[in-house]
């Protein structure tokens, strides 16, 4: 008797359409994911309901749980403007290494006494370093340095831009591209100690401040 | 390769037992595509947790802004906040006869306060996100014309005016946790500034 074959169906299916989809998307968002290098300080922030996204131009005072302060600028040659006016206010040579090594790093929390030699520092041992944070009593305020020189640079280089935008006859929205302050604490930070940073900021006349937080649940309106 | 010389006599067809295999032209891509849904997930989930939200805040200049403190005669109220998650109000200015009640960050405390002090801001508001909200989610007005119809509702002189002050012993969350509530609660109109000494021994006497 002959038997009854049935037709043996392969379970296996074609994934070619879904495996190009999952490249494409892979794709798209290794392009468009920016990688930040590792912070030496590690800042858990409060929460709050704003949706409004961090500008792309800012100046950032980070301040950790025990009130040391960080600085971070962004902006590759303001970076090096400005670690270049700081290096001439205090009387430190900065060699061109170390400005270019300057302008990629994050923040930095050391005295400037201290930068030339944590700069040359390599990343592991820059992670692994004790930062003390930047002084800003008014006897030794050079976090009010940092800031004001940063501002200063970061105005120097918005004019050139704006010049050459002109030069080309493109449209230059200066709004857009405005330096925003920007102060990211810790959430078990004392309020005195991100006053301390505020003051700093007031006494340069500069009051308008983005708190940076993560982002939480809006309560739904009744 | 080595197989291309073995059929010389050709047209055996069948009984050629030297032929190659036919092999499969399909490989096992299920390791490929673990891999490639591993990454995906990776960089979906850092590139949306990665983004930091920011809260707008403006400072008083240095010296005090007295007109501000002036208006909470009439409709303001002064948030006092202290070590420990402590948190303390009262309306008005200080006077020895005003109470200094105590409350706490929950709903039914700060907020409930700002709610009630500000609840006719709060309806021309939530009319205004009724009117941009439009038909299906499709924003009837742009953000910008929404917040600049947004600002005279916030800035109206009856809208409730909130004074924060810290002392030394306020945690830095709890100064973001009010201004947190004063913008859900709509309350354009507030001022974080320092504790007055009279207000810093009322607080002692309430320990």
């Amino acid at each position: 008797m002959p038997k009854v074959k049935l037709p043996r169906n392969s379970p296996s299916l074609d994934m070619t359409p879904m495996v190009d989809l999952a490249f494409l998307l892979v794709t798209f968002f290794m392009l468009t994911a920016s990688f930040r290098a590792a912070e030496p300080v590690v800042v858990d922030t409060p929460s709050s309901i704003s949706e409004v996204m961090l500008p792309d131009n800012y100046l950032l005072v980070n301040i950790d749980k025990d009130g040391k302060a960080f600085y971070n600028i962004t902006n590759k040659n303001v970076r090096i403007a400005t670690l270049d006016e700081m290096g001439r206010r205090y009387n430190i040579k900065f060699t061109d290494q170390q400005k270019k090594r300057f302008s990629v790093m994050t923040s930095f929390g050391v005295p400037i006494g201290q930068l030339p030699g944590y700069i040359d520092m390599n990343e592991g041992d820059r992670l692994k370093f004790k930062s003390e944070g930047i002084p800003m009593d008014s006897t030794d305020n050079q976090l009010g340095a940092w800031v004001l020189s940063g501002y200063k640079q970061y105005q120097i280089n918005l004019a050139g831009k704006k010049q050459e935008a002109e030069a080309k006859k493109e449209t230059f929205d200066a709004k857009k591209l405005k330096l925003k302050f920007a102060i990211k604490a810790d959430s078990k930070a004392t309020y005195q100690s991100v006053k301390k940073v505020i003051d700093v900021f007031t006494e340069n006349e500069i009051y308008q401040f983005n708190m940076i937080t993560t982002m939480e649940e809006k309560p739904k309106a009744k | 390769m080595a197989e291309v010389n073995s059929g010389g006599g050709g047209g055996h067809g069948k009984h050629d037992k030297k032929r190659a295999k036919k092999m499969s032209t399909r490989i096992d891509m299920t390791p490929m595509v673990d891999l490639a849904f591993l990454l995906l997930t990776f960089f979906i989930l850092t590139s949306t947790f990665n983004k930091p939200k920011a809260l707008d805040l403006a400072f008083p200049a240095k010296p005090k802004d007295t007109d501000i403190v002036d208006k909470t005669k009439a409709n303001g109220i002064s948030i006092l906040i202290t070590g420990d998650d402590k948190v303390y109000w009262y309306p008005g200015q200080l006077k020895p006869e005003s109470e200094v009640q105590k409350t706490d960050y929950s709903k039914n405390g700060l907020r409930m306060i700002f709610t009630n002090g500000n609840s006719k801001i709060i309806v021309k508001m939530n009319q205004l996100r009724k009117e941009a909200q439009g038909w299906n989610y499709a924003p009837a007005i742009a953000d910008s014309i929404f917040k600049s119809k947004a600002k005279p509702i916030k800035g109206d002189p009856d809208a409730l005016v909130v004074l924060i002050k810290a002392d030394d012993k306020a945690s830095y969350k709890n100064v973001i946790d009010v201004v947190d509530e004063l913008n859900i609660t709509d309350i354009g109109k507030f001022a974080i500034v320092d504790m007055t000494p009279e207000e810093k021994a009322r607080l002692l006497t309430l320990k």
